[in-house]
């Protein structure tokens, strides 16, 4: 009856309360029973989610209904049939092959995963209908049956198994790869075609659910080990499937354009990677380039409300926006650069705040009439290259296509280059420079990097990239105003790249998604957004400080005690070794 | 210049011209004097060991040295040419240098370490870089290659993928040693080698010391433990409160009674001096 720690679970630092709770189950329920309990638990949990839950049909999924699972139910069934399956097969021969980690960790958070879902379903109703009284014997029926399977999951031994992952042919490699990433492609697919807040919290919880189990089996490792050893086939099957995502939606233009801003975002994020994640410098004002390639874009664009005549193809375009981007961030590093940490971050932080407020005064009044000051730029025309006309929608393998899916393809393109330039990039002298100047900035210039030439590279490469995106982004929001670059998005941009991950590509695409697509699922996060944010960013820095899909050497950083600490495999609430180091960021 | 093979062994350890000629070197922060008119010269190929009292100005010196610091006054002449006060362009004039309290970059590999110790001898730029050009992967083979020789060159082999803060204090030594011989350097700098390290540990450390002379670096080491600096050393330079007292070859420094004194005390000096700087 030991309740050793188990390092599997990363559950070094659990409190002692959940010790306690775990040896009264485990003295309760002999070791042989413990999977059947749990099984039997799990089943009626899912039966229970055949019930009617509520009184009122109102609630999204009418769950009113008997015998015949709705909205959120579903999501419940599928968790707890799902637990069921883990806990009976996780000792036989097959589960110790195809869930090489042990089961137990899968188990708990499955089952935790399900007791999330009923709560906040009957919370939900109650609160919709203005009651309990809302909620009918099913869903009360259904809190208990969870928790008992909650409690049930306390009752196994916790996991010991450890496991190198194995090799297998590439083709069979090549074929799990492209379904884990064609499961994420249907996942997200389907979030976006789930139209109720409350079930698509239901949904959001299963899928997160789904995959923190998915890495305690131990297949997080498995297929980190395989795109490990085929990263460039995994780097083109991930932009694959985000190339197919238009083809989901078709003609209809609602999720294209969010995924489109996505697009602009994540670039933007990835660009801002460079000069956080890899050369340690913390810029707040990063935003302001991505103005002044926008602004550059929106004046040589040929819309009416520019001031500037000349309108140039669109390449040159680009390529000018990338030009002042960097001339502007050189103007504003040479002189800051010197200066380390915070004073670098309260610089930053002005010279963003000056580049809003002098574009709002560039109106013809205060200065000269070049920004048209806060009315911007409006009307800024679609884009046309070689004769395509971005506006229009277009009819491609068929599929006839909303005309956001030509941005996006486009932005997948810059992307791609962002992309090619952070890795390749990092895996150089100079981006061993810039890590060894982020990690100790005296000791890096004594092993011969001229610092602030380096620092400046980082800074003013990153102002390209943003400057180059920025000429799109004029087209794709289609009209430029300086409140679009308020400081709050620079924030906002920070936020993904430390959300998702520092120094890691995978870590900023995944945070700008989050970051753009649930205030669009949640409407009522929208005057609450930035309350929601700070929680989040808060909780993360005390639970998860290398971010969701950290590197691999952030990880080790926060994580060293822990055998676990890969990419996926590191659990959502594993101990904080040292999270003084966030503060450096 | 990318390529640069080690330096050729010499054949004499003393009586070549000077390889480092420091002059007059003065150090002062406000009204404190650090360093006040040190000379000291150092020839290919030799080990000077540097000794003082805690605070006599040792690093503050080698600080000097090495770009950290801009000497109040006083010169530093490197292979004919006075060096710089930027640290980077000391360490491509053939400088490197260790630290006192370890300063590895803790977060990145010991590889990877020794690779960025690379860096004033590759030139691969930026657009090179992400074109994945000829010189970059000429430049890339060559320092992996040479970052693992010299890990093995320390005695680390087998470390090359352990990140630098996970590895025992001996190897981060080491490993701050082999970062500092990767820029090829014609002098190395090793301020206290040795601190907290077990008798083992010292004498592999002089065992290695030596290795990097019989590669014609010369070698200028700040050091506490006497046996480790008399037993190694050429020529011994006593600091004492910024101030060189004596120099000669560790016979001689080791029966000077000034330095004794300057050690332990004169037993009736009225006002004895009290080291304050750290």
């Amino acid at each position: 009856m030991s309740t050793a720690t188990a390092p599997a679970l990363g559950a070094t630092s659990r409190s002692g309360v959940l010790d306690r709770v775990d040896a009264r189950v485990q003295a309760a329920v002999p070791d042989r029973l413990a999977r059947p309990v749990v099984a039997v638990a799990a089943l009626a949990t899912a039966a229970s989610a055949f019930l009617a839950w509520a009184y009122s049909g109102s609630f999204p999924g009418n769950l009113t209904v008997y015998g015949y699972p709705g909205g959120a139910q579903v999501y419940v069934v599928v968790l707890a049939a799902l637990t069921a399956v883990v806990a009976v097969v996780g000792p036989t021969p097959a589960g110790r092959r195809f869930l090489p980690a042990g089961t137990t960790g899968a188990v708990r958070v499955l089952s935790f995963g399900t007791v999330a879902i009923v709560l906040f379903t009957v919370a939900a109703i109650a609160v919709e209908g203005g009651g309990l009284v809302w909620v009918v014997w099913g869903g009360f029926l259904a809190v208990v049956l969870a928790l008992l399977l909650l409690a049930a999951g306390r009752a196994l031994r916790p996991d010991e198994r450890r496991f190198r992952p194995g090799v297998h042919p590439a083709p069979v490699e090549f074929v799990v790869i492209g379904l884990v990433l064609g499961a994420a492609l249907f996942a997200f697919v389907e979030a976006l075609a789930i139209a109720e807040p409350p079930v698509f919290a239901a949904y959001a919880i299963a899928v997160a659910t789904g995959v923190v189990a998915a890495s305690r089996v131990g297949w997080g490792r498995v297929i980190g080990a395989m795109s490990g050893r085929h990263s460039g086939v995994t780097v083109t099957a991930a932009f694959l499937m985000a190339a197919a995502f238009p083809f989901t939606q078709g003609a209809d233009n609602r999720w294209l354009n969010v995924a489109a801003n996505i697009g602009i975002f994540a670039t933007v994020a990835i660009g801002l990677n460079i000069v956080v994640g890899l050369a340690g410098l913390l810029d707040l004002g990063y935003i302001a380039f991505l103005g002044v390639g926008a602004y550059v874009g929106a004046l040589l664009s040929g819309a009416a409300a520019s001031t500037i005549g000349w309108h140039p193809p669109f390449l040159v375009i680009m390529l000018l926006g990338a030009a002042s981007s960097a001339l502007f961030g050189i103007i504003i590093g040479a002189p800051t650069l010197r200066l380390r940490g915070d004073y670098l971050a309260i610089v930053t932080l002005g010279f963003g705040e000056i580049f809003r407020i002098t574009v709002n005064n560039l109106d013809g009044s205060s200065g000269p009439k070049i920004t048209n000051g806060p009315n911007g730029i409006p009307g800024v025309p679609d884009l046309k290259m070689f004769g395509f006309d971005f506006g229009q929608p277009h009819t491609i393998f068929g599929v006839e296509l909303g005309y956001f899916a030509n941005y996006f393809f486009f932005e997948l393109l810059l992307m791609v280059f962002v992309v090619i330039v952070f890795v390749r990039a990092n895996a150089s002298r100079i981006g061993r420079a810039w890590v060894a100047i982020r990690e100790d900035e005296t000791a890096a210039a004594a092993m011969g990097i001229n610092t602030v030439r380096l620092k400046l590279l980082a800074f003013a490469g990153g102002a390209t990239l943003a400057g180059m995106v920025g000429t799109v982004q004029a087209h794709v929001t289609s009209s430029v105003t300086p409140d679009q670059y308020q400081f709050i998005n620079s924030a906002f941009l920070l936020a993904a790249v430390v959300l998702g991950g520092m120094g890691r590509v995978q870590g900023a695409l995944l945070g700008s998604v989050l970051l753009l697509l649930l205030p669009e699922k949640f409407r009522f996060f929208a005057d609450k957004q930035l309350l929601f944010f700070g929680l989040a960013l808060v909780l993360m820095m005390r639970f998860r400080p290398e971010g969701l899909i950290p590197n691999a050497r952030r990880a080790r950083e926060f994580h060293e005690h822990d055998d676990e600490a890969d990419a996926l495999g590191a659990p959502p609430g594993a101990p904080v070794a040292h999270a003084t180091k966030v503060d450096r960021l | 210049m990318s390529t640069q093979a080690r330096p050729a062994p010499t054949q004499e350890s003393s009586g070549g011209p000077a390889l480092l000629e420091a002059r007059g070197v003065t150090m002062r922060f406000g009204g404190l004097t650090a360093v006040s008119s040190v000379d000291l010269e150092v020839r290919q190929g030799e080990i000077v060991g540097l000794i003082g009292p805690n605070g006599a100005g040792k690093t503050t010196f080698f600080n000097c040295l090495t770009g950290m610091y801009q000497p109040t006054s006083g010169t530093v002449v490197y292979k004919g040419a006075t060096l710089s006060s930027k640290p980077y362009l000391v360490t491509s004039a053939g400088i490197a240098r260790t630290f006192q309290n370890i300063r590895l970059f803790p977060n990145m590999t010991a590889l990877e370490n020794v690779m960025v110790g690379r860096h004033s001898r590759t030139s691969v730029g930026i657009l090179s870089a992400i074109g994945r050009g000829p010189k970059y992967r000429r430049e890339e083979r060559e320092s992996d290659e040479r970052g693992r020789e010299l890990l093995a060159f320390v005695g680390m082999d087998g470390t090359a993928d352990m990140l630098a803060k996970n590895l025992p204090y001996g190897d981060q030594r080491r490993l701050e040693i082999a970062r500092a011989l990767a820029s090829d350097p014609g002098l190395l700098l090793l301020d206290e080698p040795t601190a907290g390290m077990n008798p083992q540990e010292t004498r592999e450390a002089s065992v290695l010391v030596r290795k990097i002379r019989e590669l014609g670096i010369a070698v200028v080491v700040i050091e506490h433990d006497m046996r480790f600096i008399f037993g190694l050393c050429d020529r011994v330079a006593v600091l004492v409160r910024g101030q060189k007292l004596v120099e000669g070859t560790p016979d001689v420094v080791q029966s000077d009674e000034r330095v004794i004194a300057a050690y332990i005390g004169e037993p009736a000096a009225p006002d004895s001096p009290e080291e304050t700087l750290s």
